[in-house]
């Protein structure tokens, strides 16, 4: 009889996360080692500190926050790491900002692969480096099965605010022209046709993108613009919306003047969802006065987030609030917020 | 499939809609009152502002084809009561789940643990119980003609492959016994009707000619986009202006006079025809399917001895008067004030397809 001199010594290789990789023991470094630090490598995170240490420029500084539990985590036209990036930069940039500094938070589950972690934070490295934003700090939780949903990402950013420029959503003044920057509702067709088991293929992919170098080449032509927004959830309607309300004017859109593809429309027209109640992650909506508006579009055409770019309708005195469609058919409606969660209809 | 936008705006051409228009205006002579009977088409005519192009001595008023609406408070209630065993992964199309019970909607269920999923066809959730045999899955099968055969079709399946862990809560209601019920009503105004076209698509107009008969009124099956339905409308009006009223299909790319005869073997294997409740109406008889006797071990009302639980209606809400045409929604005095889509008194302010919620997302109080 022989006697193996091998003790059974932890598994230290997994494929997927484990309980572990959140302790903040060994297999948390691993965790670091191996998938986040090949990738997302700078000088203030390769120092490992709790905190990173930042000089800020001059001036003033926005600051922001979101959290991204998008399912799927992988869609046509991105995925969840992306997203992150890219929604917390854009949230920066549509407030006049240069962002500059990025956290991130991630929740993972048990289980969850390996492999699509490296993918997501390949793709937020990727998001990244072309936004001209670095991720600084981070941290990393892992819950049990079934307690989150394979991914959450919480992303914040930091930037510095342009001088001599002042946007916000109560700015907008009758007789503004609003300029949306190429067609409505992209990004949510793309997860609502590859999340509900939809037994149709679509060629829809996301919009997302980061738009801190379209605004940055708007603001540098025409410094007044008056406001701008990402319409993320509730699409071009939530934020035409808000704006409206923030201002107390009114706002008119054409209908004929609204981009949206062809499949979007389709699909849309198939679940019975409007085009304008759609989450768009690429898009930006702005309001300026209108002998400026050519001079905005120009710019935006010139960028690859803005060729599409039109004015879609304009700031009026009238019904102070409230977002009016002008139709094809030249009758008018009113375009409301969506209500909660977005539902197929039946027939 | 990919997704085909052919066929829709071709329907939606602005001058083609201005010419039908034109030609509505040239012959209208007198005052008529139209109920175009889908929720679809309502929400059509609102959002695309037909009521306000027609002639003013045209008033459409909105019928009572909105499912989710006429669904009666004790399916809702029924459905409450099974969602929330914990065996049961309960299914139905989304509008359902916001329609709200005597004091809790399903999306609370489901928020309280109950497994409530939104499937988009009755097979789905058929698939949904070959995946899950320890579970009891229940389907909630609403609506009018046109849900009927999918329904019906996953019943016969499971019956087929022996799938016992799958059952359906019924609430299948037909549109024909409601147009009598309309047009023998006291106060009716309707004089004519734009049929619903996805409903004559399955069954044919041929059960519309007695009605157009008997009680002298115009139908014509009328599909969805503008166009359509300014044709279906001239169609109408040179009816009643001519004193004729005959069945007359104006949406003959989609519907023919015998309609689809393998959807309508399908319900007839599987369903038969019994009373049903509607929601705002009351009991109306032969107005719905029901299980037949060989399906009956399928019926979630008995699998789950449900059928005992009774429900009654908020006092304020005068969704009946509404689904029946004698009341416009923002007539009623709840409307915009005590009932909105947040806080809905009734399912004709819930459902996307319901007049009310038509009024209050394109109109409001507002004057255009």
């Amino acid at each position: 009889m022989t006697i193996a001199p091998l003790c059974p010594t932890p598994i230290m290789q997994h494929e997927t996360v484990q309980m572990a990789h959140g302790a903040g023991g060994r297999l948390s470094q691993v965790l670091m080692q191996r998938v986040f630090m090949p990738h997302l490598s700078n000088a203030f995170l390769d120092l490992l500190d709790d905190q990173a240490k930042l000089d800020l420029p001059v001036g003033r500084t926005a600051f922001t926050t979101d959290t991204y539990v998008v399912s799927p985590i992988f869609f046509p036209g991105g995925n969840i790491g992306e997203l992150a990036v890219n929604g917390t930069v854009n949230d920066l940039a549509a407030g006049g900002a240069r962002p500059i500094y990025l956290s991130a938070g991630f929740v993972l589950e048990e289980g969850f692969p390996l492999a699509d972690l490296e993918t997501i934070v390949m793709s937020m490295a990727a998001a990244a480096r072309k936004a001209g934003v670095m991720i600084v700090t981070g941290d990393t939780k892992v819950v049990g099965r079934g307690q989150c949903d394979r991914i959450f990402i919480n992303t914040s950013g930091v930037g510095a605010i342009r001088e001599g420029v002042d946007l916000s959503c109560r700015n907008l003044q009758p007789g503004d022209s609003i300029i949306l920057s190429g067609s409505a509702g992209d990004h949510g067709m793309a997860i609502m046709t590859s999340r509900e088991g939809l037994s149709f293929q679509s060629r829809i992919t996301s919009d997302c993108a980061a738009l801190n170098g379209m605004i940055a080449s708007i603001l540098d032509a025409v410094p007044a613009v008056h406001a701008m927004r990402d319409p993320t959830r509730g699409g071009v309607a939530a934020t035409l919306n808000e704006l409206a309300v923030s201002s107390a004017v009114g706002i008119e859109i054409n209908e004929t003047a609204l981009p949206v593809k062809p499949d979007v429309r389709g699909a849309c027209e198939l679940l019975g969802i409007d085009p304008l109640h759609v989450a768009n992650e690429g898009k930006l909506v702005l309001a300026v006065a209108a002998g400026d508006a050519g001079k905005v579009i120009k710019v935006m055409r010139s960028t690859e987030e803005g060729r599409d770019a039109v004015i879609i309708g304009s700031v009026v005195n009238q019904h102070p609030g409230m977002v009016v469609m002008q139709t094809a058919f030249g009758s008018r409606r009113i375009v409301d917020l969506p209500l909660g969660e977005q539902l197929p209809r039946i027939c | 499939m990919l997704i085909p936008m052919k066929y829709i705006d071709e329907f939606r051409n602005p001058q083609l809609a201005r010419n039908l228009l034109g030609e509505i205006r040239r012959i209208t002579t007198r005052s008529w009152t139209i109920m175009e009977i889908c929720g679809g088409q309502t929400h059509s005519i609102i959002r695309n502002g037909i009521d306000q192009l027609l002639p003013d001595t045209i008033e459409l008023v909105h019928g009572p084809g909105c499912p989710v609406c006429v669904t009666p408070l004790e399916s809702i209630e029924r459905a409450l009561s099974i969602a929330a065993r914990k065996e049961v992964i309960f299914t139905s199309f989304g509008d359902m789940l916001r329609v709200p019970g005597s004091s809790r909607d399903l999306f609370m269920v489901r928020s309280e643990g109950g497994d409530v999923r939104i499937v988009f066809s009755p097979l789905d959730a058929l698939q949904i119980a070959r995946d899950n045999p320890q579970k009891e899955v229940v389907f909630f099968a609403v609506g009018f003609e046109t849900t009927a055969p999918a329904n019906a079709m996953a019943v016969w399946q499971a019956a087929r492959e022996g799938i016992e862990n799958f059952s359906v809560l019924v609430s299948q209601v037909m549109v024909p016994p409601a147009m009598r019920t309309i047009l023998s009503s006291p106060g009716n105004r309707v004089q004519g009707f734009l049929a619903a076209g996805h409903v004559c698509a399955v069954m044919g107009y041929e059960e519309y000619e007695p009605v157009a008969r008997e009680f002298h009124v115009p139908i014509v099956p009328t599909g969805f986009e503008p166009v359509d339905l300014l044709a279906g409308i001239l169609e109408t009006v040179e009816q009643l202006e001519s004193g004729r009223a005959a069945v007359v299909n104006r949406y003959g790319r989609v519907v023919s006079r015998e309609g689809n005869r393998a959807a309508k073997e399908t319900i007839a294997k599987v369903f038969e025809v019994t009373s049903r409740q509607w929601r705002g109406i009351g009991l109306i008889p032969e107005s719905g399917l029901g299980l037949r006797e060989d399906f009956v071990r399928f019926d979630a009302e008995k699998k789950f001895n449900v059928s005992h639980i009774r429900a009654s209606e908020s006092p304020l809400c005068m969704s009946g008067s509404v689904l029946q045409g004698a009341l416009k929604p923002d007539g009623c005095p709840a409307f915009a004030r005590e009932c909105t889509p947040e806080h809905p008194l009734g399912a004709t302010m819930v459902s996307s397809e319901g007049a009310c919620a038509a009024y209050y997302n394109y109109h409001r109080n507002f004057s255009l």
